[in-house]
């Protein structure tokens, strides 16, 4: 992949591999050979179906499965493998995460004030007491949420309220990067929006980047700068997020946004849907590699399928001139 | 609403309340609606609408704490809402009225075969003999669309992956011939890939057999590609009711604004996504006037008061909200409700996937 050099990289994925041994899978390969880069300030979105590997290389990213392959940079230095306990902790609390469900992410005996102080208290980042509750009051009222929430459980809360509350105790660690992985899937709509502005507010004032796990890419069409489909553990396309919309050009991505219900009857109603030829990419799987397609945009093909693809670019260019 | 149609099923003035520690919850506040044979009626609204809670008064499957505190649901002449006992409900609960809930693995037996738990519903509803049962099975199997049934037959839900699984609860919910299907979220705990084909299997079953559907669901690109009604819940209540492409393109319910608007789908990049913002009113209280008021933008005094009728849009079309009052000011909806249908054209055809259609 070419080195955009205008941009900062603040997490590279180089070659990463990661391998679960199981009764089930023998050496079942969940990643395989991930390569791309996440730039400071940007959104990147993994989107893929259950069972992808998309939470999977975001687990390798905060070292929570290890890689059997590759290197997982940030900042420039090594992330993966045997560490120093210095530098675990510096990707601790360098590295947050916000998960799916808000409910099961947070600890159901522990107050908010808990909740929200635990990275404070692991790694010390407080002075004293006064300067603990002024950092958990203003982590709190940050995401919109009052100080005198503190002293309650996280049952008492409404699914929207204890997604805030995940993102307040990311938020309060002042990380550089966060993965937040499906944080609104589990509600509702009319939530979704505001927990989306909400994250969009953080990376703005605190100029954060995140990398984005979806399994619905008309959600990140709106959220993500850039980004990455996921299948059966290999990346099959990069693009930045309009670009791929429009020119979809790996098969799986074109089946995955075909699938996607769009909110529009006259659309929806119309949409003819193609099956997935799954066969033709496990004939390229040995082959193929990721490579660049048009500027900034990656697929991964042979060099067989390479003239199919350019035909199909050159036809999308065509529709979209008339 | 809609008269001389072929109503199948018709809810009058309905009232459902939970009894919750010492307090009251009315969870549906006075529902009149007709469902119309033949039709793909959906339910739109967010948890703790009472969507499921509404269709759950069918088939007399409401929580042991609730109950329904008023009015009548009309089903081939008899009122549902009157059935006491377990065994009158038999006589409708999977036999006349099926249910297809959202996860296929709560719903079926992990510790029975996949095909008993196929045969049993058609022992019991249609008083067949096991190997007949067995037989009606495979072609049940077979029509939704699992490969090799016989084959198939004796295995355990746990060796079906998700779709497949909700694929086998289809077919028990389909194998009395039921004439109505309600399907409450059916595919919210599956991959987007996996809800495309299961939508079609619905649709195309529906087709076939001539049932009724009932789709409950919160995800409104769903609800554009199955319904051909769309009724939008509120705080226990349906405020906007019509035909799926008078909801889409020409809604008249701050509620349902909000909804369209804050879709992610149709945000613009770098522009603030619309939210609506708090949260619904509890329902441990009486509320007063329209329960929307305190989160509408355009929340008018008499919406804190009293509580608005329905207003006739078209004959197919009704909407709950005072905006409708002639007296009321003359309001637009905002702008990405009101061009949304050009918006998303413009996400999709220009040489995308869409342009294949």
């Amino acid at each position: 992949m070419s080195v955009n050099n205008e941009k900062e990289v603040l997490l590279d994925i180089q070659h990463v591999e990661v391998t679960f041994n199981n009764s089930r899978h023998h050496n079942f390969k969940a990643v395989k050979d991930a390569n791309f880069q996440i730039y400071k300030g940007e959104t990147f979105a993994l989107v893929g179906e259950s069972g992808s590997g998309k939470t999977t290389i975001a687990r390798a990213i905060i070292r929570l499965n290890d890689t059997s392959n590759g290197e997982i940079l940030f900042k420039g230095k090594k992330i993966n493998g045997p560490l120093s306990k210095e530098d675990k902790k510096w990707v601790q609390r360098n590295i947050q995460m916000i998960f799916q469900d808000p409910a099961a992410s947070l600890n159901e005996r522990a107050t908010i004030d808990y909740c929200i102080s635990e990275g404070l208290y692991n790694f010390q980042l407080y002075k004293d007491e006064a300067d603990r509750q002024r950092k958990v009051d203003e982590a709190l009222n940050s995401v919109g949420l009052l100080p005198e929430h503190k002293s309650r459980y996280p049952h008492e809360f409404s699914g929207g309220q204890r997604q805030r509350v995940g993102i307040a105790r990311a938020m309060i660690m002042e990380p550089e990067f966060i993965i937040a992985d499906e944080p609104i899937s589990a509600l509702d709509v009319s939530i979704r929006a505001q927990v989306l502005n909400l994250m969009n507010k953080f990376k703005e004032e605190r100029g954060l980047t995140y990398m984005f796990i979806a399994h619905d890419l008309s959600v990140v069409r709106y959220f993500a700068d850039r980004i990455g489909v996921i299948h059966n553990g290999r990346i099959v396309e990069i693009a930045e997020s309009n670009e791929l919309f429009h020119f979809p050009i790996h098969p799986y991505t074109r089946s995955l946004l075909q699938a996607v219900p769009m909110p529009d009857p006259e659309i929806e109603k119309a949409k003819v849907l193609k099956a997935y030829d799954q066969e033709k990419e496990d004939r390229t799987a040995e082959t193929g590699s990721l490579q660049e397609i048009k500027p900034n945009h990656f697929i991964f093909m042979s060099e067989e399928e390479r003239p199919e693809y350019e035909a199909l670019i050159a036809e999308m260019e065509k529709y979209k001139e008339n | 609403m809609s008269e001389n149609k072929n109503i199948i099923l018709s809810v009058k003035d309905l009232e459902v309340k939970f009894k919750v520690r010492d307090r009251v919850l009315t969870a549906i506040r006075h529902i009149s609606m007709d469902f119309e044979e033949g039709k793909v009626v959906a339910i739109v609204g967010e948890s703790g609408s009472g969507k499921s809670v509404f269709t759950k008064t069918f088939t007399g499957m409401l929580e042991v704490n609730g109950e329904v505190s008023n009015g009548e649901i009309w089903f081939e002449g008899q009122d549902l809402a009157k059935i006491k006992k377990d065994s009158e409900w038999e006589k409708i609960r999977g036999k006349k009225i099926a249910t297809v809930f959202q996860d296929p693995m709560t719903s079926l037996n992990p510790v029975k075969t996949i095909g008993d738990q196929i045969s049993e519903v058609i022992i019991k509803h249609q008083g067949k003999s096991k190997s007949e049962a067995k037989k009606l099975a495979i072609e049940m199997m077979d029509k939704v669309g699992i490969k090799e049934p016989d084959k198939r037959y004796d295995e355990y839900p746990f060796m079906y992956s998700g779709g497949m699984r909700q694929r086998i609860v289809i077919a028990i919910a389909l194998a009395c011939h039921p004439r109505i299907l309600i399907c409450d979220e059916p595919t919210t705990a599956l991959d987007v890939t996996i809800q495309a084909q299961i939508i079609r299997l619905i649709k195309d079953l529906s087709e076939e057999y001539g049932f009724t559907t009932i789709y409950i669901t919160h995800d409104l690109g769903v609800v554009a590609n199955v319904a051909d009604i769309v009724a939008v819940m509120y705080a226990g209540q349906i405020i906007e009711y019509g035909l799926v492409n008078e909801i889409f393109y020409d809604s008249k319910h701050p509620y349902t604004w909000g909804l369209l608007s804050s879709l992610p789908q149709l945000g613009e990049k770098g522009e603030e996504l619309f939210a609506i913002r708090g949260t619904p009113p509890s329902l441990f209280e009486a509320v007063k006037g329209d329960a929307f008021a305190p989160r509408s933008n355009y929340a008018m005094k008499i919406d804190y008061v009293q509580e608005p009728p329905f207003f006739k849009v078209t004959d197919t079309h009704y909407a709950k909200t005072w905006l409708l009052d002639p007296r009321a000011p003359k309001v637009e909806p905002p702008a990405a409700v009101k061009n949304l249908h050009k918006r998303m054209l413009a996400l999709t055809a220009k040489g995308g996937i869409y342009g294949e259609r």
